[in-house]
């Protein structure tokens, strides 16, 4: 593909929204107010795993100020069956369960009961009056605990017949997937040198720094409004309606900005509970989670226990690849376990390849999406076992990746031939990065690994309105979670050929815009990107109509070119170019409003393909693991905004660092969690990190109009692994378990001393 | 029981409140006084979302009690930009990408003005240290670290 030159598209310009984020002015989730709304509180289970025998809300309905008390049982039941909601299926059965628990409390920090009162401290006290008896059970938390022998069982509608076991009998297994290509006793056979290791990740959390957070008014003819913080307002709207027997168009729900989301706002917890208060009670009620209920009460995301097994011919080619991988779907059904099982293998061209991924469930909260989901986890296992071949065969463990690299042409292990895509320039670029071509410090261990994320198309819906003065209002449905309304105004301003400054983009409410999937997936800048580009087209031959009509020649006369109509050649006669602003000042006389609208389902999204490099040093005393130095390399197509292109690199790896050495769900006997605050579940913070060097690679996807693929989900792929094989670097211990944090580092670097010194 | 009367000095104005006992800083500035500008992302002081100025001291609110406002001066983020103009830090963070989201930026910015203030000339290992209380989940940092040191240049510079 030539290169293109654009003049708005790859430039760095402020954000639309800049000036409301830097003043405090922008209105996040827990920033809207009601005018006499309610204080909304959830009542949490302390158990992790517990049969519900009886609610008895009685003493906190007779608490002075309480106006409203729900159990499940103001909500109805649900089928056992996957049904669509905002267009995604998720069993409902599920979902009124994880937002209520039912005849059981799944996890600690599961909702029993809420309650919304005149003032918090009311709505606290009466909490405190709900008396649940509880009879607690034996809880399970480990993956593959879960599924031995004679583990506590959760649900009474997973049976083994749904797998695939011969008996019929209950189990935590939800389901077993498996994806194979070609002939594995082939590879094996031809393999000179075999690795085999087991893995193992625990669940960590997006840890956005806002809490969920929502407001639902109410009215008496069944209507209802609801603002809340969000990746998709659209299946908000979706999943309430159904958890509440509604119709969509009952409820209008309006995306408040979003504090981060990560995945983890993908999903609803006091959305629908925010909802029935408001109806009880007749007035509005907000619902806002502390930090702990974040934790205790919110998706994580899924923890993974995998065997990798990997063969190789002596020079260096992968013949076969075989990975076991059982994932935590948390309390019910979901873990990401396809899109682990699809991207473990996905950077390679391999001939043999073996997937098998079971979802199991365990006492911890639902998982929900966070970044890249599952493809994470497998790369943890694949990527260590990768640089364990490395060693054996004594390569390079870039030119190992660079030799088995997937490239045009390679089919996948699940299905698709790949076309079009950049791990190999990746690559590359990453070989011949100043980083990669500066020798280590003493001391220092250096790590690459690479990932892989499909990036998503789905629905989106867009529009673009002209003003009487020639500025645009450009519509999306598509919450701006890291700088997308900048992106969206970019290639909405070299479509028109204006300004960037004259395109405001702005996020509508459901009743506002037609239907938008959600923000995540890395679908955004390449579907709701694509709707633009057509509602914008949509208006500009508008534009081009009403200067034909102007002009009174055909309409195929008219180009539009800088901003501008003009006669598309000599022979259509003589005219002075018209602008935007002129055509639309006369928009009334020439058949009035100028506006562009567009709908569809964006196919042929880029696959993304990333390669990162990290030098770290380890103090052997404490097992402390310092990142000296980080390169994070990635095509993503056309970097449209690349500061924020840039941006979402630098956020996907520090949290990948962060999944690596620091953070973890820490649970006591009792299964109850321990680390509920940011004190204890330790993000990186601003002094454990050095400036992440990005190196953007430009692939164009040949199926958006910009070459767009999407940036967000890959950058976290790589991270954990490469810091373990940078560890291994510098000390030689291959660590095996995440987090590789101080106590399990230094204990891992006393025992190879000990080790050592029985040796000699 | 009675409520606490406050009168305190909020962003250069006097401000009168009344506030239960238990109610924190950041509850009075939110809820009471409509500056949502602060953000409460932990409660417990970890997170720096809620960054204000105490008698020219950084603080977070949601560690403070409302009452403690008592004759003193609170600055927060609305206090920053003077009129229609963006502190140079507020510009920077705009012209650099220094935000993603923008939930963690209020107290950042007001944590950095700090900084600044008390220390004209950071090394990035001081910037990095001195925003090690305010999480952000979205950057990595970089663009922020960033910021902070060309708004420095910029303010020496000028």
């Amino acid at each position: 593909m030539a290169e293109k030159t654009y003049k708005w598209v790859g430039t760095r310009q402020p954000r639309p929204d800049g000036a409301d984020k830097v003043t405090g002015r922008a209105r996040f989730g827990a920033d809207f107010d009601m005018p006499g709304q309610l204080v909304g509180k959830v009542l949490r289970s302390p158990h992790a795993h517990a049969n519900i025998r009886s609610i008895d809300t009685s003493k906190a309905e007779a608490l002075p100020g309480v106006k409203a008390v729900m159990t499940s049982a103001d909500m109805p039941d649900m089928p056992d069956e996957m049904a669509p909601a905002g267009e995604v299926m998720v069993n409902l059965r599920d979902v009124t369960r994880n937002v209520m628990a039912r005849e059981k409390a799944l996890y600690d920090g599961h909702a029993v009961a809420a309650v919304a009162a005149t003032t918090e401290a009311i709505a606290r006290q009466a909490l405190a009056l709900i008396e649940v008896d509880y009879e607690v059970l034996p809880h399970v938390i480990d993956v593959d605990q879960a599924v031995a022998e004679g583990a506590p069982i959760l649900h009474e509608n997973l049976r083994t017949k749904n797998v695939d076991g011969a008996e019929d009998t209950l189990t935590n297994v939800a389901a077993r997937i498996q994806f194979t290509k070609g002939d594995m006793d082939s590879g094996w056979s031809q393999a000179d040198v075999v690795i085999e290791h087991a893995f193992t990740t625990k669940p960590v959390h997006q840890g956005y720094i806002e809490p969920h957070a929502a407001v639902a008014s109410t009215t008496e003819d069944g209507q209802v409004q609801l603002w809340c913080s969000t990746q998709g307002q659209f299946n908000v709207r979706g999943y309430c309606a159904k958890l509440l027997g509604m119709e969509t168009s009952q409820i209008r729900v309006t995306p408040s900005e979003i504090g981060g989301g990560f995945g983890g706002k993908t999903v609803v917890y006091g959305e629908p509970l925010a909802i029935k208060l408001s109806q009880k009670a007749g007035k509005p009620v907000k619902i806002v989670m502390t930090r702990e209920e974040v934790f205790r009460g919110s998706g994580p995301t899924a923890a993974g226990a995998m065997d990798v097994k990997l063969g190789a011919t002596k020079d260096g080619r992968i013949v076969a690849a075989d990975l076991n991988i059982r994932m935590q779907a948390g309390a019910f059904p979901g873990a990401p376990v396809g899109p682990a099982c699809m991207c473990s293998f996905a950077c390679y061209d391999i001939d043999n390849i073996n997937v098998v991924g079971f979802d199991v469930v365990s006492n911890r909260p639902k998982v929900a999406a966070y970044r890249a989901p599952g493809s994470p986890v497998a790369a943890w296992g694949v990527e260590s076992a990768i640089n364990m071949l490395a060693e054996k065969l004594g390569m390079d463990q870039l030119e190992l990746r660079i030799k088995n690299a997937a490239r045009e042409g390679t089919k996948t292990h699940y299905g698709p031939t790949f076309k079009d895509i950049g791990m190999a320039a990746t690559l590359d670029a990453a070989k011949n990065s100043p980083h990669y071509q500066t020798p280590l410090k003493p001391g220092q261990g250096r790590g690459v690994a690479v990932g892989f994320w499909f990036n998503i198309g789905m629905d989106s819906s867009a529009a673009c309105h002209v003003g009487e003065d020639g500025t645009v209002t450009l519509i999306s449905g598509s919450p701006d979670i890291g700088g997308s309304r900048a992106s969206l105004a970019l290639m909405a301003a070299e479509e028109l050929g204006v300004d960037y400054q004259k395109i405001r983009p702005i996020v509508a409410d459901t009743a506002s815009i037609g239907f938008n999937f959600l923000t995540g997936g890395s679908r955004v800048t390449f579907a709701t990107g694509m709707a633009v580009v057509q509602a914008v087209r949509e208006a500009i031959d508008e534009l081009r109509a009403r200067a034909a009509k102007l002009w009174e020649v055909d309409v195929e006369a008219v180009i539009w070119e800088d901003g501008c109509a003009k006669p598309a050649g000599s022979n259509v006669g003589d005219f002075e170019p018209l602008s935007l602003a002129e055509i639309a000042v006369n928009a009334g006389k020439t058949g009035g409003p100028i506006n562009g609208h567009a709908q569809l389902n964006a196919q042929g999204a880029g696959p993304g393909f990333g390669a990162q490099i990290y030098d770290v040093s380890v103090d052997q005393d404490t097992g402390h693991v310092t990142v000296d130095r980080c390169t994070v390399v990635q095509d993503v197509g056309t970097a449209i905004h690349p500061d924020y292109v840039e941006g979402q690199l630098q956020g996907g790896v520090v949290q990948g660092i962060g999944w690596a050495l620091n953070e973890e769900y820490i649970y006591n006997d009792k299964g109850q969690l321990e680390n509920t605050g940011f004190l204890d579940y330790r993000m990186p913070v601003a002094s454990d990190l050095p400036m992440i060097e990005p190196i953007i690679v430009e692939v164009p996807n040949p199926n958006h109009p910009y070459g767009v693929r999407g940036v967000g989900e890959v950058p976290i792929v790589p991270p954990m692994a490469a810091i373990g094989n940078a560890i291994a670097g510098a000390t030689g211990i291959r660590m095996t378990d995440l987090p590789m944090s101080p106590p399990k580092l230094s204990a891992a670097i006393d025992a190879a001393r000990v080790s050592e010194a029985a040796d000699d | 029981m009675a409520k606490n009367h406050v009168t305190t000095t909020i962003n250069g104005e006097p401000v009168e409140f009344l506030c239960e006992t238990h109610e924190t800083m950041l509850d009075v500035l939110r809820n009471d006084l409509g500056l949502t500008g602060s953000k409460e992302g932990c409660g417990s002081g970890d997170c720096g979302a809620c960054s204000v100025m105490v008698d020219g001291r950084l603080a977070c609110a949601c560690l403070m009690l409302g009452a403690e406002a008592e004759g003193r001066s609170i600055e927060t983020i609305e206090g920053m930009a003077a009129g229609e103009e963006l502190h140079p830090l507020q510009k920077n963070f705009v012209k650099e990408a220094a935000l993603q989201c923008g939930i963690c930026t209020p107290g950042v910015l007001v944590a950095a003005k700090a900084l600044l203030e008390r220390n004209p000339d950071p090394t990035e290992t001081e910037v990095r240290y001195w925003l090690a209380g305010n999480l952000c989940r979205c950057t990595g940092y970089d663009k922020i670290i960033r910021a902070v040191m060309d708004t420095a240049a910029e303010m020496r510079a000028n």
